[in-house]
């Protein structure tokens, strides 16, 4: 089968993990900008990230004919410190038109704070400025529900998002029919043994319907699986599903939301 | 499929998921300073999350899910030295 995996974090993975993908059938991946496990000493570090983003990490993927999208933009994470909020959001203008950059993501909330909140507004606000596609995280556990909450009234604070244009990630049991109800597409992220699982996303499947739903396995420096799509469509053939069904949720899904900008061509 | 093919089909591996909590909770009893552990805000949304499972008829895990969210609506002061826990800690207040 063909798979994209729209929200992966390959500078995080190895050569190895490149030759399983594109060997199993995944030849088209997508990489927010995230945290990196520790928070960056200076803004400077972001002008590097940006540049592996963009430049180093699509050179590395083609070498084994995968296609490598990005999104860029600051994490909730690293957005309570306000100064280097300032500096990091002034150096995305330099980065943004690079040719696999699909818009502004992963932004969001982590812990709910109102730093977090400020700088998501602004990057939201240069996102509908420029009509950029967004990529949304949410926060994990027991914040998940609030914070999706408050995402979402935030982005229809900003009248010039169109949802059909937002995907909001690691959606869950609690948050998919709120997400659904308002017009965004979701994200399920499949993580081996904290979150969700492939038996879960295909219960959402079944649940809510192929509709903008994208799978993702999110994976990156911590314990995570860049098979894990594959794994979740495997999931889905189990039950009876058919191949269609699958292609849809794991192709053509992700195929079509990110085909929103013009710069992506799925392999 | 039916009803009994996915109880065929999921029986055994949820079994084992049941194995794994139960001694979970033998483990913190088992091991010193259990009642402290057992008076955690963690462990008590845990004993919730188990009535929830076996009390509800229809979309648990969704009630589990809202049973250890915060229920607040109002952006927190500062993020800064905070971490998620996966169950909300103002519950225990």
């Amino acid at each position: 089968m063909k798979a994209i995996d729209p929200h992966i974090h390959m500078i995080s993975r190895t050569t190895d993990d490149y030759m399983r993908m594109t060997i199993s059938g995944i030849h088209t991946v997508a990489e927010p900008a995230f945290w990196a496990g520790y928070d960056r000493a200076s803004a400077a570090c972001f002008r590097d990230y940006f540049h592996q983003l963009t430049v180093v990490e699509p050179a590395r993927a083609a070498r084994f004919g995968v296609k490598h999208y990005c999104w860029l933009g600051l994490n909730s994470k690293e957005s309570e410190d306000l100064k280097l909020a300032d500096e990091v959001l002034a150096m995305i203008p330099e980065f943004i038109d690079r040719p696999n950059v699909l818009g502004f993501g992963e932004i969001g909330l982590n812990k709910n704070s109102k730093n977090e909140m400020a700088v998501l507004e602004r990057q939201l606000a240069m996102a509908a400025e420029r009509n950029d596609l967004v990529l949304i995280h949410t926060p994990h556990l027991e914040d998940k529900l609030k914070g999706t909450r408050m995402i979402m009234d935030m982005i229809r604070n900003e009248s010039r998002l169109d949802p059909s244009r937002v995907l909001i990630d690691h959606a869950e049991e609690h948050t998919i029919g709120e997400i659904k109800d308002r017009g965004f597409w979701f994200g399920m992220t499949l993580y081996p043994n904290s979150k969700g699982s492939p038996e879960r996303a295909i219960d959402a499947v079944e649940i809510y319907g192929t509709e903008r739903l994208c799978i993702n396995s999110s994976g990156d420096w911590s314990v995570s699986d860049p098979l894990s799509i594959l794994k979740c469509a495997n999931e889905m053939r189990r039950r009876g599903h058919p191949e269609s069904a699958v292609n849809q949720v794991f192709y053509e899904n992700p195929k079509g939301f990110m085909g929103q900008c013009p710069k992506f061509v799925a392999n | 499929m039916r009803a009994i093919d996915i109880l065929d089909l999921y029986f055994i591996e949820n079994r084992s998921r049941i194995m794994d909590i139960a001694s979970f909770l033998d483990r913190i009893d088992r091991y010193e300073g259990a009642e402290e552990a057992k008076a955690d805000f963690r462990y008590q949304a845990f004993l919730r999350i188990l009535d929830i499972t076996r009390e509800a008829t229809q979309d648990r895990a969704k009630a589990v899910q809202v049973a250890l969210s915060d229920p607040t609506a109002e952006p927190l002061e500062s993020a800064v030295g905070m971490k998620a826990y996966g169950a909300w800690k103002g519950a225990a207040k």
